[in-house]
This record gives C-alpha cells, sequence and structure tokens, in this order.
C-alpha cells in the first residue's frame, strides 16, 4: 500500500491540453473519486498515474519512488476497466491468476491466491466458468478480483460502474467500498457521476479543461465550492451573481443576499452566491419561516415537479428561475402561478469570488 | 445465436430458399457436375474421347502405390506446403499486428493496399517479375553487388528457395487478412489489462494476443497449405528441374502425357490425404482457437 503524488502534471495530444499543471495528494488507504465532465481529463491523468502514458511535464509518485517514466507492468498497480477487459479465452480462475503466473509465482500459491481474491468479491465457487458465461455485475467483481490478487500499490477504476443498472450499481458500490475498507488500499476512481463520488469517496477532486478545479471530502466541496462550476457540477445550485458588499453581494436591482461562508471578496469586485436548493424555506406568507432567515426574495411558482418523498418548485424572480427542494412533510403543496416568499439563512449562502 | 436458431425453426427453410438456390444451382453445375466427371474418369482406363475402348479400373490409385515417386512427391508437397505457411505467419502476423494495432487513419490504409496488390496483379507475371529478380545478372544479383565491395554470385533461379520465395509472395496476403481481421477485433483495454497486472509486452504478445488471434492464424494456415500443396505454377516457372511436386505431376498429366485418368486419381489422392491432415489437426486446432 501507498500513496499517491501527482505533482504539476502537464499533458498535451496536440494543441488540445489534456491535464494543465495537475497537483493531487492522494494519502495511503484513501479512497479517491476523480470527477468532471467528459473531456475533463479524468481519465487521463488516471492513465498517467497508472503509466499507460506518460506526463509531458510533471512528477508522479508511489509511496514516495518517482514513477514517471516506470512503464505500467512495473509499477505494482490494479486497474478495473470500463468494459472490465477481462480475457475471453481464459476462465474466471486464469484470469484471476494471470497477474501472479506472469511474476512466476508457484502453482500451489496462485492457487490458494486466486481462491481467495474469488471469496472476497463472492465468487468462490465461479472459477471455473469463461468470462461470457457471467453477469455484468459478476464480471465486475472478477475484474475486481484479478486487479487486487497482485497486492498492488494502489487500486485504479476507470468509471466502473458505468455498464451496470442503477440497482446493480447500487449494490456494487457499498460491495467496493467493503473491499477496499477490507484490504485498505489507496484506490482511485473516475466518475463522471456525482452522487456515485459523494456516497463512495473520501475526497473528491473535480476536474474541468484538464484543470484541477477543487479537491476535498465531499461535505467540503457541497458545502463550500470554491466555483459556479463546482457548485454546479456537484450536486444542484442556485447562483446569484452580482458585486461584493464586504458580508455578501448586492444584485443589479439592488437587493443584497448575506453570505457567511465562503471567500472573502474585497467590496466593489463582481462575485457569485450558491445557495442548495434544499437549503431554502419557501412560504405564501411575509413571515419568515425562521427568524434566522437573513435573506428573503419573491417571486412566483412556475412549476411544480413532484417526486414523492420531496418536491422541487421553480420560482420566477427577476428574470432568473431559482430551484427550491421541499421534503414531503404532509404540509399544504404550492400551485404552479402562486406568489410565494423564499428565504434561507446567510450560514447555508457560499460567497464565490 | 439461439435468438436465430429459434427463428430459422419457425419458418423453416422455405423463405430462405430463394436466396440459397443461385449459390447452391453454380456450385452444382460449376463444381460438382465437373468434378464427378473427374472421379468418374479416375476410375477408367482411358478417356471415352474418339472412340477409344475404355474400362472401369482401379489401376490408377494403385499406380499410387506402386510407384514410390508419387508418395515421395507427395511428401516434398506437404512439406513445401509447411514451409510456405510458416514463413507466411513470420512474414504475414508481425504485419497484421501493425496494421491492426499500430497503425491508424491514412497509414494504415495506404499500407494495407500494398498488403492486398499482389491480388491485383497477374499471377503469371508476378511469377516471371521473380525470375527476372532471382535469376544469375538479374536484378537482385546486379543490386547486391554494386552495394557491396566483393563479388558474389545470387543465383537463386530454378532452386528450392526461388520456390519458397515466390510461394510465400502469393500467398502471404492471406494470413495478412485473416490475421489482421482477428487482431482487430481484440479490445486495445485487454492488452492494457495485463501490462496492468505485470505481464512484459512479450508475456502479453504469448498468453493474450496470439491465442486470442489463433482461429485467424488457422483459417490463414489452411487457406495457404491446402493450394500450395497442389500448386504447379511457381514450382515450374521458378523451381526448374528441381521444381518437381505431386502438382506439377499432375498438371502434366492433364496438359502434357494427356493421361487424365491418372491425372484425377492422383487429385483425388492429394484432396484424401489434405482431409485427413485437416481432421487429425482439428482437435487440436479446436482447442488452440
Amino acid at each position: 500500500m501507498a500513496g499517491v503524488q501527482v505533482a504539476n502534471v502537464s499533458r498535451s495530444f496536440g494543441a488540445h491540453k489534456a491535464l494543465d499543471n495537475v497537483s493531487i495528494d492522494f494519502a495511503d488507504g484513501g479512497f479517491y473519486a476523480l470527477l468532471g465532465p467528459s473531456g475533463s481529463g479524468k481519465t487521463t491523468l488516471l492513465r498517467q498515474i497508472a503509466g499507460f502514458d506518460f506526463p509531458d511535464a510533471g512528477r508522479i509518485a508511489i509511496g514516495g519512488e518517482s514513477v514517471e517514466r516506470v512503464p505500467v507492468e512495473k509499477r505494482r498497480i490494479g486497474m478495473v476497466f470500463q468494459n472490465y477487459a477481462l480475457f475471453p479465452n481464459m476462465s474466471v480462475a486464469d484470469n484471476v491468476a494471470f497477474g501472479l503466473s506472469v511474476r512466476g509465482e508457484a502453482k500451489a500459491t496462485i492457487a490458494t491466491e486466486v481462491q481467495r481474491a474469488l471469496d472476497l468479491v463472492q465468487l468462490g465457487k465461479l472459477g471455473g466458468r469463461k468470462p461470457h458465461q457471467l453477469s455484468g455485475g459478476q464480471r465486475q467483481r472478477v475484474a475486481l478480483a484479478r486487479a487486487i490478487v497482485t497486492k498492488p500499490r494502489v487500486l485504479l477504476l476507470d468509471e466502473p460502474l458505468g455498464a451496470l443498472d442503477k440497482a446493480l450499481r447500487v449494490d456494487m458500490q457499498i460491495e467496493l467500498k467493503r473491499i477496499q475498507r477490507e484490504i485498505g488500499i489507496t484506490t482511485i476512481f473516475v466518475t463522471h457521476d456525482q452522487e456515485e463520488a459523494l456516497t463512495m469517496s473520501d475526497r473528491i477532486g473535480i476536474l474541468r479543461d484538464g484543470r484541477l478545479v477543487q479537491e476535498g471530502p465531499p461535505e467540503e466541496i457541497y458545502d463550500r465550492p470554491q466555483s459556479e462550476f463546482a457548485a454546479t457540477f456537484l450536486g444542484d445550485a442556485n447562483i446569484f451573481r452580482g458585486n461584493a458588499t464586504g458580508t455578501g453581494i448586492r444584485l443589479p436591482d439592488g437587493t443584497t443576499i448575506a453570505a457567511s461562508t465562503g471567500a472573502s471578496v474585497p467590496a466593489g469586485v463582481k462575485a457569485s452566491c450558491a445557495v442548495r436548493p434544499e437549503r431554502i424555506r419557501i412560504s405564501t406568507s411575509a413571515a419568515k419561516p425562521d427568524p434566522a432567515d437573513a435573506n428573503t426574495l419573491t417571486g412566483q411558482v412556475s412549476k411544480r415537479i413532484f417526486a414523492g418523498n420531496n418536491s422541487t418548485y421553480f420560482v420566477e424572480r427577476d428574470g432568473q428561475t431559482l430551484k427550491v427542494i421541499v421534503q414531503n412533510t404532509g404540509a399544504e403543496r404550492l400551485a404552479e402561478g402562486q406568489s410565494v416568499v423564499l428565504s434561507w439563512s446567510p450560514d447555508s449562502t457560499v460567497l464565490i469570488a | 445465436m439461439a435468438d436465430q436458431r429459434a427463428i430459422g425453426s419457425r419458418r423453416g427453410l422455405r423463405p430462405a430458399l430463394p436466396l440459397l438456390l443461385p449459390a447452391y444451382l453454380w456450385l452444382t453445375v460449376a463444381i460438382f457436375l465437373p468434378l464427378s466427371a473427374m472421379v468418374f474418369f479416375s476410375f477408367m482406363t482411358d478417356l471415352p474421347l474418339a472412340g477409344k475402348e475404355w474400362a472401369f479400373t482401379l489401376g490408377n490409385y494403385a499406380a499410387f502405390f506402386s510407384q514410390s515417386l508419387y508418395s515421395t512427391l507427395l511428401f516434398a508437397s506437404l512439406r513445401l506446403g509447411l514451409e510456405v505457411t510458416l514463413w507466411c505467419i513470420v512474414i504475414g502476423y508481425p504485419a497484421a499486428y501493425v496494421l491492426a494495432k499500430v497503425l491508424k487513419g491514412r497509414s494504415r490504409e495506404a499500407i494495407f493496399l500494398l498488403v492486398i496488390l499482389p491480388f491485383w496483379s497477374n499471377g503469371l507475371v508476378r511469377i516471371f517479375s521473380w525470375a527476372m529478380v532471382l535469376r544469375e545478372g538479374g536484378i537482385l544479383d546486379t543490386a547486391l553487388n554494386a552495394v557491396l565491395p566483393f563479388k558474389i554470385n545470387i543465383d537463386l533461379m530454378y532452386s528450392y528457395p526461388a520456390v519458397i520465395i515466390g510461394l510465400v509472395h502469393s500467398y502471404v496476403p492471406y494470413m495478412v487478412l485473416t490475421c489482421y481481421l482477428t487482431l482487430q477485433a481484440i479490445d486495445d483495454s485487454l492488452i492494457e489489462a495485463g501490462r496492468s497486472l505485470g505481464a512484459s509486452r512479450r508475456q502479453v504478445l504469448w498468453r493474450v494476443i496470439i491465442p486470442l488471434s489463433m482461429p485467424g492464424l488457422i483459417a490463414g494456415a489452411a487457406l495457404i497449405f491446402v493450394p500450395v500443396v497442389g500448386s504447379f505454377m511457381e514450382p515450374r516457372i521458378l523451381g526448374g528441374r528441381t521444381g518437381t511436386f505431386y502438382g506439377t505431376v499432375i498438371e502434366d498429366q492433364f496438359v502434357a502425357v494427356f493421361n487424365w485418368p491418372l491425372g484425377a486419381a492422383l487429385s483425388f489422392i492429394l484432396l484424401a490425404v489434405v482431409l485427413i491432415i485437416l481432421a487429425l489437426a482439428a482437435p487440436v486446432l479446436r482447442r488452440a482457437a
């Protein structure tokens, strides 16, 4: 086991900068998600760490040892591919045994290690099957067993759950997390699914256009996004744009919004505020439901989407559509067209430079 | 697969008949009938032409077993087939690999065209152009002597290597094409997976790529081995006196000696031997594929 340090790594393909001066420290034993839209460089970064491709500049270290020019087969990593990449000509057991067998391990050792790995992913009885006889979830588990049986220093996962259907994906998320905890391996996980990143990882790195936008624990990124992109890519957010006042921002129409978290921006400079839809309270009377809610706005409900345990209201206000999520507590539901008052606390408002 | 079979059994063969008929009609007229005539000839004492007397006989087949020349030549031809097939693998497989896995886009198309060019040129022209290259004072001889400081004498013409060179040239595209198709179907992530598990490039080649491309190697080998064993044009033109093989003897029976019955019998013996070899190899090949 080992941590991974990525320092000032850049990689271009022709004129396209796939990675632009990216630095991340992956601590030993942690579970990291690299999150970003397609083309953000997250897979390129994973391939640099794996050693399929070498960076143009920068340093990559695994367990403190520089590896940026070491080919993949010498890096002692385990990788799970998006399409699983199981060898179709080999049985499940032979697939898992491959990494041990190319190292020239003794047959008896290989057999016990393979069985242990298959037991860990709960496929102990399917060693004799061929990959095409397995379901998608089972193939996923074989790919995982194959990647960890060699006791790699770091486990790399390239959108491993992307090909599974939703219910199976949730099962595999829990399973993957359990296995990762059990063997305590540093895990780096590429995904474009923000929910997956939030539920599974200890830390998230958000990438956009080859740059690291923000990195930290899921709660921190969700509660204190440092950019409009981070705020809207990880979860949903209402964004207000205006000029900083020192305690918040002033919107173009003169309304002020108080913010007590986020960046400190000198007064007068252009800035924005992000508010999560579930932090906003919606009511029909002018009286605030909570006196601590310093921020109030009025608007009109334009649309309501009922989703069982909650409802999403779209509220029109000065040409902007705001999103408000209300838990289904049995209270009266608001009709489309109704005038409403929105209120929320400055603590729920993040100032973004 | 299962779905297709289900559809087939429900609707029967009848709707497919109009699609199958032209091909089978053609095969019957163009191959089955002439071949049947040949089987018939192979049991005759002489051709029933110009009112000649003829009778049924097994003598043509007996000739193969009574004269050791024929079996010696058959072995020589089988060895030739094996050698040409091996050279086609050695030359064709790496080329197919580069085409399928290394080159992309335009350069792949261009190189591909060069590979299939032999198909588009006339076989005789191809062989005679080799004759010009290989003979003493020919293109190869002159070129090497122009470059090398010492005098060497390249006279490959009318030799066993010349026959091999000509045949490999004619048949290597089959190996490139069949191997290209299977190699190109191998997902690159399988190669990456192998390397991520600690396998060197050589180990990935032997344990992942070659096993997965085995169907292409086998198909290419079968496409090359069978016609090379019966080949006569390259051995005759490039081999000269050393170019006497089973195929040239059969050709002689048809065009020179005019002993069609013996030629036909020798052909069918060759067919039987090739089928036996393929049948014996089938279990091994199936496991490999």
